[in-house]
């Protein structure tokens, strides 16, 4: 049976990635205009030579579907092509910007889902007919301040509380660990926002919803503290959900990561991916691109056996 | 009937800021492009209620263009998405088959791209301007809304009023416009505001990234990047530009949370 769901599941996934690869490799022929022209244009003289140069070096001369198998298989073994103005390795390009992002990224996960969880608790314990009221104003202000807002304004108090503190760039890890997450943690948290009054309101409405079930009169009246029953019994049904959205989200942390990149001056994909359309070089795009979605199908594929695994009801 | 405030306090909040973006060419007190080197960087005053820019230009009378243009662009975007994704949804939810399954693997093919970095995709391909913005926001919210509308439309599809009706020998076209589509009405109002607000907020990311409206054109999103560049020496330009897409976003988010209440009584008190 789990057997049947995992294959069924991996079949899903390649047709998604198939799918998703061949949008991704179409871009540049989606381009209005000669999409050859506009990239030499954007950077420099066009003369028919360079331009046939460039559709020789892209394959756009070949049919598109021998293009695309040519394109899939070199990615599938891990060359990504060539960055088109440094002839550098896009795959080079990429490790060298991913691990900004990536450590973003996780850093507001962590923040935002970690903080979530006890404050949906809390919430949870306040009701009637003001707490939802005012609950619910907070909670949607915090889906929608915009992060690149909230981080400016959170430079713009730094810089009158504490003028001396750099907050903006990014220190490696290896050279400068404390500096490192100091610099961190302000993106982090403008990126953690709207995560943050997502799931705490879905934790919220979930306990709330667990605190009325049978099972929990249940454990209240077997004489189990009120801590093991909110924390035990309501807390483990209530994060069924919880784990579902987390997956959902890291597809909002991915792409808000780009915009608090730019805010925050930090040098990781959303800056590769800002400068590659500035200059209009696709294959570096296309690849970018490529990387991150297929990083976030895959994060959520992994979600959806991790909820198959922890609620037995999905596997039927 | 329960008094609901904040479904009459988002619907007011709502009115007026769409009544006044629309209204902003009588009601700016400033001609938006109008710059002046003698009014650079005026701090808010009497004349200047929200202050200058670095060209002179009015602050007040800039936001309330720039909100004009970002709803404009978040309107028509959901527009389109709400006609195609929802076409999509509501006829594979009726005809199912061969229909049904194609395009909702198509959808699925969206959904994997992370909503920001496939309008930027988008917005790479058909070149920075505030249509292209458009096109991308309903790019990302059709598959949404076909998504929506698909699930409620497969539970309506298979109701006894709908068996009823084709037992009488109703058309399929009465079916789905009769009978389909106004059940379908309460689901489609809510998401529409709420998919509002969530396209206001990447609009003014595209354009604040520099891939939505251009200058020297006014728009949130744009002033508010304008705005992070003088932020130490004049802050109210990004503060303020922030703020109004902060009310737009909110009211329109609220606006659709406190009609999913009014509307879908099964979800009433959770907040």
């Amino acid at each position: 049976m789990i057997l049947r769901v995992a294959g069924q599941r991996l079949g899903d996934l390649a047709l998604v990635m198939l799918g998703m690869s061949f949008l991704v490799f179409a871009m540049i022929r989606l381009v209005p205009g000669d999409a050859v022209a506009i990239m030499l244009g954007a950077n420099t003289e066009v003369t028919p030579e360079r331009m046939a140069a460039l559709r020789a070096e892209l394959g756009l001369d070949q049919p598109m579907l021998v293009q695309y198998g040519v394109w899939l298989s070199n990615v599938l073994t891990g060359d990504l092509g060539r960055s088109l103005w440094t002839g550098r390795p896009v795959a080079a390009e990429i490790a060298g910007h991913v691990w900004p992002t990536v450590q973003l990224t996780v850093v507001a996960l962590v923040l935002g889902a970690g903080l979530a969880v006890p404050l949906g608790c809390l919430m949870a314990t306040w009701r009637g007919r003001w707490a939802d009221g005012l609950l619910r104003i907070v909670t949607v202000l915090g889906l929608t301040i915009p992060s690149f807002w909230f981080g400016i304004l959170m430079i713009l108090t730094l810089s009158i509380l504490a003028p001396e503190v750099q907050a903006l760039g990014y220190v490696p890890f290896s050279e400068d660990p404390l500096g490192n997450l100091a610099r961190l943690a302000l993106p982090a948290l403008a990126l953690a926002l709207p995560i943050l009054a997502n799931l705490a309101r879905l934790v919220r409405s979930a306990m709330l919803d667990a605190l009325a079930q049978d099972y929990i009169r249940t454990a209240r009246a077997k004489g189990l503290s009120e801590r093991a029953v909110v924390y035990r019994h309501a807390l483990a049904n209530a994060l069924i959900p919880f784990v579902t959205s987390v997956g959902i989200m890291t597809g909002y942390l991915l792409g808000g990561a780009i915009v608090v990149e730019q805010v925050f001056a930090i040098p990781g994909l959303g800056r590769l991916v800002l400068g590659a359309i500035s200059e209009r070089n696709y294959p570096l795009l296309q690849a970018t691109i490529l990387v991150i979605t297929a990083s976030f199908v895959l994060i959520n594929f992994a979600v959806d056996l991790l909820y198959a695994a922890i609620d037995p009801r999905i596997r039927a | 009937m329960k008094r609901q405030p904040l479904l009459i306090g988002s619907i007011v909040l709502v009115s007026v800021l769409v009544l006044a973006a629309v209204a902003a060419p009588w009601i700016a007190p400033y001609d938006p492009m109008a710059q002046s080197i003698l009014r650079r960087f005026r701090p808010p005053s009497a004349e200047h209620w929200l202050g200058t820019d670095q060209f002179g230009r009015d602050t007040f009378s800039r936001m309330l263009y720039g909100a004009r243009a970002s709803l404009t662009v978040s309107v028509a975007a959901v527009g389109t998405a709400l006609l195609v994704g929802g076409t999509l949804g509501l006829l594979a939810a009726f005809y199912r088959g061969w229909c049904d399954r194609i395009s909702m693997r198509l959808m699925d093919v969206l959904f994997a791209f992370p909503v920001m970095l496939l309008a930027i995709g988008v917005v790479a391909i058909l070149g920075p301007t505030s249509s292209s913005a458009a096109v991308a926001i309903a790019v990302v919210y059709t598959p949404i809304f076909a998504r929506l509308i698909r699930a409620p439309a497969l539970v309506i599809a298979s109701s006894d009023f709908v068996m009823g009706a084709r037992a009488i020998g109703a058309s399929n076209a009465r079916i789905l416009v009769h009978h389909m589509l106004p059940n379908l009405a309460s689901v489609i109002l809510v998401q529409t505001s709420l998919l509002l607000s969530a396209a206001i907020l990447v609009e003014a990311s595209l354009a604040f990234l520099g891939l939505g409206t251009q200058p020297p054109a006014p728009s949130l999103g744009l002033m508010l990047s304008e705005g992070r560049n003088v932020l130490s020496f004049s802050p109210w330009i990004a503060v303020f530009s922030g703020l109004g897409i902060v009310l737009l976003a909110f009211g329109f988010n609220l606006m659709g949370d406190a009609l999913r209440d009014r509307l879908d009584p099964r979800l009433a008190g959770h907040g």
